[in-house]
C-alpha cells in the first residue's frame, strides 16, 4: 500500500499538468485521454486498496514528508486508508471514470476543450487528497481544493457574467463555512496537540475532554459541511453551480465534492457521538434542508435546476441520518445518491445536449420515443431518486427512515417523509414534463433531436444498472448488509459512545418499508395526474390556490434576496464608509492637517529669514541679551 | 564571535552581498551613458550576481543556531563606538534572499517601463537594493540608521520621478512619513546610546550589547515607543498607513514591487531586533495593544480593499490586511506565530510582488487601472490571466501555495494567544477571498468591455520570465515549507526566551481584556 494510496491522486495530477500544458498546442482534441486513462488507473489502484482493506480492524496510514512543521505543531502529508476512505475512492474514482468518458462526448467540439480536462483532472487529485488525507488539516486542504475546482468548473464559460458570478458566489459562501471549519481545526489542535485522526479520535474516545469543547468542534466542522454540502442557510451557492457544464454538475456538485460534508461529520463520528448537542443540530438542519430545498425543487423550470434542488434535498437526508447517529445509512446514501444522481444528471445532459442546449423544461415533451436510451436510463435514475422498491434509493433511504423512526426521532421520521413525499412527485413531474405527452419544443430544435453518441450512452447504462440494483445487493438485508458489515469497524468506536447496539430485522422495519414505498408510490402517481392525465388546468389551478406560498417558493424563499438586503449590502456600504469616512476623511484628514499646520509655521516664521545680515546680528544680540540676563537673574 | 565570515565562507560576503549592486551603479553611471543595452545588462547582471550570491551563502549557513553568521567587525568611529558590524541570522537570511530575488525581478520587470532617465532609474533601484541589503545586515545601531535613510532616497526618486500623475504629492507624503519615524527612531538610538554608555562607561552603537543592556522601566517605554511608532508606520500598520496607497499608485511597477516586497518588511523587522530586542519588557505590556491594531488593519484593510475602484489600490490596501497578519502572530510570542510571521513576510513579498508586477503588466497594455475599464479580460490574455488567478488563490490563502501556510500558522499562534482575535482575524480571510475574487472576476471574466482589448498581446517571453519564479516559489512554499521554517526555529525560539521571563506578568492582562471581550 506505501506505493498504492500515493499513486492514487498522483495520477490525476499528473494528468492535469500535462492537459494544462500540453493541451492548447499539442493534445487538442485528444485532449480526453490522459485523463480518462489515469482516472481509471486510479479507479483499478482504488480497487486494489479495497481488497487490501477489506476485514481489516486497524487504519493503514502511509507518511509522505513533513508538510508544516513549527515546534510542537507537526502535520504530515500522510494518507490513511480504512474501510471509509476506500469507499469514497471507489465512488469518486468509479464515478469519476464514467463521467470523464461522458465528457469526451458531451463536451467535444469546446474550444476549452483541454482547459476541461484539466481542470476535472485537478478535481480528482483534490477530491482524492480530501478523502485520503489522514489529517484535519489535508482535509481542509482537499477542501478548499476541490472548492477552487468548482469555482474554475462553475465559471468555466467565464465570458457568461452569470457564470463567473455563480462561481465566486460558489468560492464566498464556501468561505464562510471554512471560516468554522478552520476554526474548528484551531480548535482541535489547541486541545489535543495535534490533527491526525488516529490521535484525535483515541484521544477523545479516552474520555476526558469538556463535552463543551467538543460541543465547539463539532459546530465548527458542521459549519464548513455546511457549505461544502450547501446545507441551510449556505445552500445558495448550489442552485447557481448549474451554470457549470452538466459533467461538472453530475460529479462535482451531485455525487462527489457536495458529499465531502458527509464524510467530514462520518469520519468525525467519535467527536460528534461524544457531543450529543451537536449531533441534534445536524439532524435538524438535514431535515429542515430536506424538506425545504424539495419544496423549491416542486417548481423549477429549469431541468438542472430541479436536480440541484434535489440534491440539496438529498444531503439533507445524509446529515438527518448522521444526526441520530445512523453513521453507515448516510454513507450508504451517498454512494447510491452518487449513482442515481450522477446518472440523472448525466441523462438531462444528454437531453439537453440533444436539443442543441435547451434546459426550460416547459419546451420539451414527447422525448421518450426520440432518445430512448436516454430515457430508459432515466426512468432508472428517477426510480431510484423517488426511492421505490426495489431500486437503488429504496433501500438507502428507507434505512435512513427507519433508524429515526425507531431511535425515537418522529419529527424528524415525519419531515423525512413528507420530503420523500415531495421528492417522488417533483422527480416524476421532471420525466412527465420532458419525456410524455406532446412536444411542447420549437420546430426548429426538433428537427434536429438526436440521441447522444456512444461515450455519452454507455455510462448511463452503467449507472442506470447501479441505480437498479446497487441498492439491493449492498443493503439486503437492511442495516445488515454487505456495506453495513464492510463498514462496521470505521464507526464501531462511535457506536461504542452512543450505545447502539445492533437489533435483528423485524416486522416494524417491515412495515416502515411499506410506509415508505407507499408515499412514493402515491407521489409518482400525484405527478401522473398532474402532467399527464390534466397537464392543461390542474397545475396552475394548484399555483392559483395556494397562490402567497407558491410565489416564496417559486422565489426560492427569498433567501437569495434577504443575503443581498442584509450581509452583502451591510458589507459593501460598511466598506465605502470605513474608506470614504474613516481612511480619506479622518485619519487622511489628520494627516494633511498636520502637513497644512507646518506650513502656517514656516509662512509665519520665514519672514525672519530675510537674508540680511543686520537683522540676524540685531536678533542675535537681543537674544545673547536675554540669555545673559537671564543666567545673571536667576 | 564563532560565526566569522572567515570561518564560515573565506570572504567578505556580506559586504560584497551589500555593495555589489552598488558597484554595478556605479560602473553604469561612469561608462555607459546612453547605452541602453549595456547598463540593463550591468544591472541585470549586478542583481542576479547578488541573488547568485545570497543563494550560495546558504550552503554555508547553519540553521541551527540563532546566532549572527558571516560576521565581520571592524572599528569604524572609535569615539563613539561606532562599528562596522554586520551579521545575519536565520529572520535576515530569509529577507536577504527575498531581497535580491525580487530586486532580480523588478529589473528585468521594468526592462521596457521607464523612458525618461532610464539610465538613474536602474541605478537607483541598484541603490535602494543596497540599502535594503544592509538594512537587514547591520548589527550596528549607526549603521542601521545610515542604511535606513539610504533606501528611503532613491526611494522617494523613484516615486517623485517616475510616478503617475500625482507623484509629488505621493512621495512627499512617503518620505514625510517615513521621515517622521526616522526621527522618531534617532531620538531614542541617541537616548539609548547615551544612557548605556552612562552605565557602563563606553559609548556603543553595538545591537547585541544593547540587547543585553537590561534597560530600565522608563528607557524602555519611551525606546519602545519611539521605535515602535517609527517601524509601525514602514509597515504599515492601522492607522499610520495612509501613505501606502497612495504610494503605490503612483509609484512605477519596480517601485510597488519592491515597495511591497521588501520595504514593508523591514518595518516588522525592526520591531523583531529592536522592539522586542531592547525594550522585552515594554514590548510585551504593549502586546494587547499591538493585537487589537493589527486585527483592525486585518478586516479594515480587507474591507478597504473590497470597495476599491482601482486595482493598485485595492492590492495596497491589501497589504495592509495582510500586514496586520504578520504583525499579528509576531507578537502571538509563540513558535507558530512567529515563525508563520517571519515567513508570511516573504509569502507576501512574492504574491504581492506579482501581483503588482501583473497590474503593471495591465496598465502597460491598457493604460488604465480602473476595475471598470476591464472586464474579460482572459479572452484576449489567457496566459496572463491564469498568473494572475495563481497570484490572487495564493494571496487568499489557497492551502498548496504559500500564503495558506503563512496565515494558517499565524492564526495559530494567534488562537493560541486569545481565541477571540483569531475568530475575528478569519473573518479577514472571508474578505480576502472576496475582493481577490470579486476583482478577478470584473476583470478577467464576464463580457469584453472593450472592443479594443481583443488586439492586446498576451504576455511576452519576458514578462512570464518574470512571473515563473514567483509562481514557482508560490507553489515550492506551499507545498514544502520545512526549509524556510527551520531557518526560523532557532531565532523564534531566541525571541521567545527573550520575552519569556516577562510574560508572567502579561498573562493577568490577557485574562482581563479576555473576560473583557467576554472570552470565547
Amino acid at each position: 500500500m506505501n506505493y498504492v494510496l500515493p499513486l492514487i491522486p498522483a495520477l490525476p495530477l499528473v494528468a492535469f499538468f500535462i492537459t494544462l500544458f500540453l493541451g492548447k498546442w499539442w493534445l487538442k482534441d485528444s485532449a480526453h485521454w490522459i485523463p480518462i486513462l489515469a482516472m481509471a488507473g486510479s479507479f483499478v489502484l482504488s480497487v486494489a486498496a479495497f481488497l487490501a482493506i477489506r476485514g481489516e480492524e486497524h487504519a493503514m496510514v502511509v507518511e509522505l514528508w513533513r508538510w508544516i512543521p513549527v515546534g510542537d505543531f507537526q502535520v504530515p502529508i500522510a494518507f490513511q486508508l480504512d474501510q471509509l476512505s476506500s469507499v469514497m475512492l471507489l465512488v469518486v474514482t468509479g464515478v469519476g471514470t464514467l463521467i470523464f468518458i461522458y465528457s469526451k462526448g458531451y463536451m467535444h467540439g469546446d474550444p476549452g476543450y483541454y482547459r476541461f480536462f484539466a481542470y476535472l483532472s485537478l478535481f480528482a487529485f483534490s477530491m482524492l487528497m480530501l478523502v485520503l488525507g489522514a489529517n484535519y488539516l489535508l482535509l481542509y486542504l482537499g477542501w478548499e481544493a476541490v472548492g477552487l475546482c468548482s469555482y474554475y468548473l462553475i465559471g468555466f464559460y467565464y465570458h457568461k457574467p452569470s457564470a463567473a458570478s455563480a462561481g465566486k458566489k460558489a468560492f464566498l459562501t464556501n468561505r464562510v463555512g471554512d471560516f468554522g471549519f478552520g476554526l474548528g481545526v484551531m480548535l482541535i489542535f489547541v486541545t489535543f496537540g495535534s490533527l491526525d485522526y488516529l490521535h484525535v479520535f483515541e484521544a477523545v474516545e479516552h474520555g476526558g475532554t469538556s463535552e463543551g469543547i467538543l460541543l465547539a468542534i463539532g459546530l465548527l466542522l458542521f459549519m464548513g459541511a455546511m457549505g461544502k454540502s450547501a446545507q441551510f442557510p449556505l445552500h445558495v451557492w448550489l442552485p447557481d453551480a448549474m451554470e457549470g457544464p452538466t459533467p461538472v454538475s453530475a460529479l462535482i456538485h451531485a455525487a462527489t465534492m457536495v458529499t465531502a460534508g458527509v464524510y467530514m461529520v462520518a469520519r468525525s463520528s467519535v467527536i460528534f457521538a461524544s457531543a450529543p448537542t451537536a449531533m441534534l443540530v445536524v439532524g435538524a438542519v438535514g431535515a429542515f434542508t430536506a424538506i425545504f430545498a424539495a419544496s423549491i425543487g416542486l417548481v423549477q423550470n429549469d431541468i438542472k435546476r430541479v436536480m440541484a434542488y434535489s440534491t440539496v434535498s438529498q444531503l439533507g437526508y445524509m446529515f438527518m441520518a448522521l444526526g441520530i447517529g445512523a453513521w453507515i445509512p448516510a454513507i450508504f446514501h451517498l454512494v447510491t445518491h452518487a449513482f442515481f444522481k450522477a446518472l440523472l444528471f448525466l441523462g438531462s445532459g444528454s437531453v439537453i445536449h440533444s436539443l442543441g442546449g435547451e434546459q426550460d423544461m416547459r419546451k420539451m415533451g414527447g422525448l421518450a420515443r426520440k432518445i430512448p436510451f436516454t430515457y430508459w436510463t432515466l426512468i432508472a435514475g428517477a426510480f431510484a431518486l423517488a426511492g421505490v422498491f426495489p431500486f437503488a434509493g429504496f433501500w438507502s433511504k428507507d434505512e435512513i427512515l427507519g433508524m429515526n423512526f425507531k431511535g425515537g426521532g418522529y419529527i424528524i421520521w415525519a419531515v423525512g417523509l413528507i420530503a420523500a413525499f415531495i421528492t417522488a412527485f417533483y422527480t416524476f413531474r421532471l420525466i412527465f414534463m420532458t419525456f410524455w405527452g406532446e412536444s411542447r419544443m420549437d420546430p426548429e430544435v426538433e428537427k434536429h433531436v438526436h440521441e447522444s453518441p456512444w461515450s455519452m450512452v454507455v455510462p448511463l447504462m452503467v449507472l442506470g444498472v447501479l441505480s437498479v440494483g446497487a441498492g439491493a445487493l449492498l443493503g439486503i438485508p437492511p442495516e445488515g448488509g454487505l456495506f453495513a458489515k464492510f463498514l462496521e469497524p470505521v464507526f464501531e468506536p462511535a457506536n461504542q459512545i452512543l450505545g447502539v447496539h445492533h437489533e435483528a430485522f423485524a416486522a416494524i422495519d417491515v412495515i416502515l418499508m411499506i410506509v415508505s414505498l407507499a408515499v412514493a408510490l402515491s407521489g409518482v402517481a400525484l405527478a401522473y395526474v398532474f402532467y399527464v392525465r390534466r397537464p392543461d388546468d390542474l397545475p396552475q389551478k394548484a399555483g392559483a390556490i395556494s397562490q402567497p406560498l407558491y410565489k416564496a417558493v417559486l422565489n426560492k424563499w427569498y433567501i437569495d434576496e434577504i443575503y443581498d438586503a442584509t450581509i452583502i449590502r451591510l458589507t459593501i456600504d460598511g466598506s465605502r464608509w470605513l474608506w470614504r469616512v474613516v481612511d480619506a476623511g479622518v485619519i487622511d484628514g489628520a494627516v494633511n492637517g498636520v502637513a497644512r499646520l507646518w506650513d502656517i509655521a514656516g509662512r509665519i516664521v520665514s519672514p525672519f529669514q530675510t537674508g540680511r545680515v543686520q537683522n540676524y546680528a540685531v536678533v542675535m544680540f537681543v537674544g545673547l541679551f536675554v540669555i545673559v540676563t537671564a543666567v545673571i537673574v536667576f | 564571535m564563532e560565526f566569522g565570515f572567515a570561518e564560515q565562507i573565506g570572504f567578505r560576503a556580506l559586504s560584497l552581498l551589500t555593495f555589489l549592486p552598488s558597484l554595478g551603479a556605479l560602473i553604469m553611471v561612469l561608462f555607459m551613458r546612453g547605452r541602453p543595452s549595456a547598463y540593463k545588462a550591468t544591472a541585470l547582471v549586478a542583481s542576479l550576481a547578488t541573488f547568485a550570491l545570497s543563494v550560495y551563502m546558504l550552503t554555508a549557513f547553519d540553521s541551527s543556531t540563532a546566532a549572527f553568521q558571516f560576521q565581520e567587525n571592524f572599528v569604524w568611529i572609535e569615539n563613539f563606538g561606532i562599528n562596522y558590524h554586520m551579521g545575519v541570522d536565520g529572520i535576515s537570511m530569509l529577507m536577504l534572499l527575498l531581497t535580491s530575488f525580487l530586486s532580480v525581478i523588478a529589473i528585468i520587470g521594468s526592462w521596457n517601463y521607464v523612458k525618461d532617465r532610464e539610465l538613474a532609474f536602474f541605478a537607483s533601484l541598484l541603490i535602494l537594493e543596497t540599502g535594503m541589503i544592509g538594512v537587514f545586515t547591520s548589527m550596528d545601531l549607526f549603521l542601521f540608521y545610515v542604511f535606513w535613510e539610504v533606501q528611503l532616497i532613491p526611494m522617494y526618486f523613484i516615486i517623485g520621478i517616475w510616478g503617475g500623475a500625482r507623484r509629488i504629492y505621493a512621495a512627499t507624503k512617503f518620505f514625510l512619513y517615513t521621515f517622521t519615524g526616522s526621527v522618531l527612531m534617532l531620538v531614542a538610538t541617541l537616548a539609548v546610546v547615551w544612557w548605556y554608555g552612562k552605565e557602563s562607561g563606553a559609548l556603543t552603537f553595538d545591537i547585541l550589547t544593547l540587547q543585553n543592556a537590561g534597560f530600565p522601566s522608563n528607557i524602555q517605554f519611551w525606546g519602545f515607543l519611539a521605535f515602535f511608532v517609527a517601524f509601525a508606520i514602514k509597515v504599515p500598520m492601522f492607522p499610520v498607513h495612509t501613505w501606502l496607497p497612495d504610494a503605490h499608485v503612483e509609484a512605477p511597477t519596480a517601485g510597488s514591487v519592491i515597495l511591497a516586497g521588501v520595504l514593508l518588511k523591514m518595518g516588522v523587522y525592526g520591531m523583531i531586533r529592536f522592539c522586542i530586542g531592547f525594550f522585552p519588557e515594554a514590548t510585551v505590556n504593549a502586546v494587547p495593544y499591538i493585537m487589537v491594531l493589527s486585527v483592525i488593519a486585518i478586516v479594515y484593510g480587507a474591507a478597504v480593499s473590497l470597495v476599491q475602484p482601482d486595482m493598485k489600490k485595492l492590492v495596497a490596501y491589501s497589504s495592509v490586511s495582510h500586514m496586520g497578519f504578520v504583525t499579528a502572530g509576531l507578537f502571538t510570542f509563540n513558535q507558530q506565530g512567529i515563525e508563520g510571521s517571519v515567513l508570511q513576510m516573504v509569502n507576501h513579498g512574492i504574491l504581492t510582488g506579482a501581483l503588482f508586477q501583473m497590474v503593471g503588466f495591465f496598465y502597460e497594455r491598457t493604460h488604465t487601472r480602473e476595475i471598470k475599464d476591464y472586464g474579460g479580460m482572459a479572452r484576449p490574455l489567457p496566459i496572463a490571466a491564469a498568473f494572475f488567478s495563481l497570484f490572487v488563490l495564493g494571496s487568499l490563502g489557497l492551502p498548496g501555495l504559500n500564503g495558506f501556510v503563512g496565515e494558517f500558522l499565524i492564526l495559530l499562534g494567534v488562537f493560541q494567544y486569545m481565541k477571540v482575535f483569531a475568530v475575528i482575524a478569519s473573518l479577514g480571510i472571508i474578505l480576502g477571498a472576496g475582493y481577490l475574487l470579486w476583482m478577478y472576476q470584473r476583470t478577467m471574466f464576464g463580457e469584453l468591455t472593450n472592443e479594443k482589448w481583443l488586439s492586446l498581446k498576451d504576455l511576452s517571453a519576458r514578462e512570464v520570465l518574470t512571473l515563473v519564479p514567483l509562481a514557482a516559489m508560490s507553489v515550492v512554499i506551499g507545498v514544502w515549507p520545512g526549509p524556510f521554517l527551520e531557518m526560523l526555529h532557532a531565532p523564534s525560539l531566541e525571541i521567545i526566551a527573550k520575552v519569556e521571563p516577562f510574560m508572567a506578568q502579561q498573562h493577568s492582562l490577557v485574562q482581563m481584556a479576555s473576560t473583557f471581550l467576554g472570552g470565547f
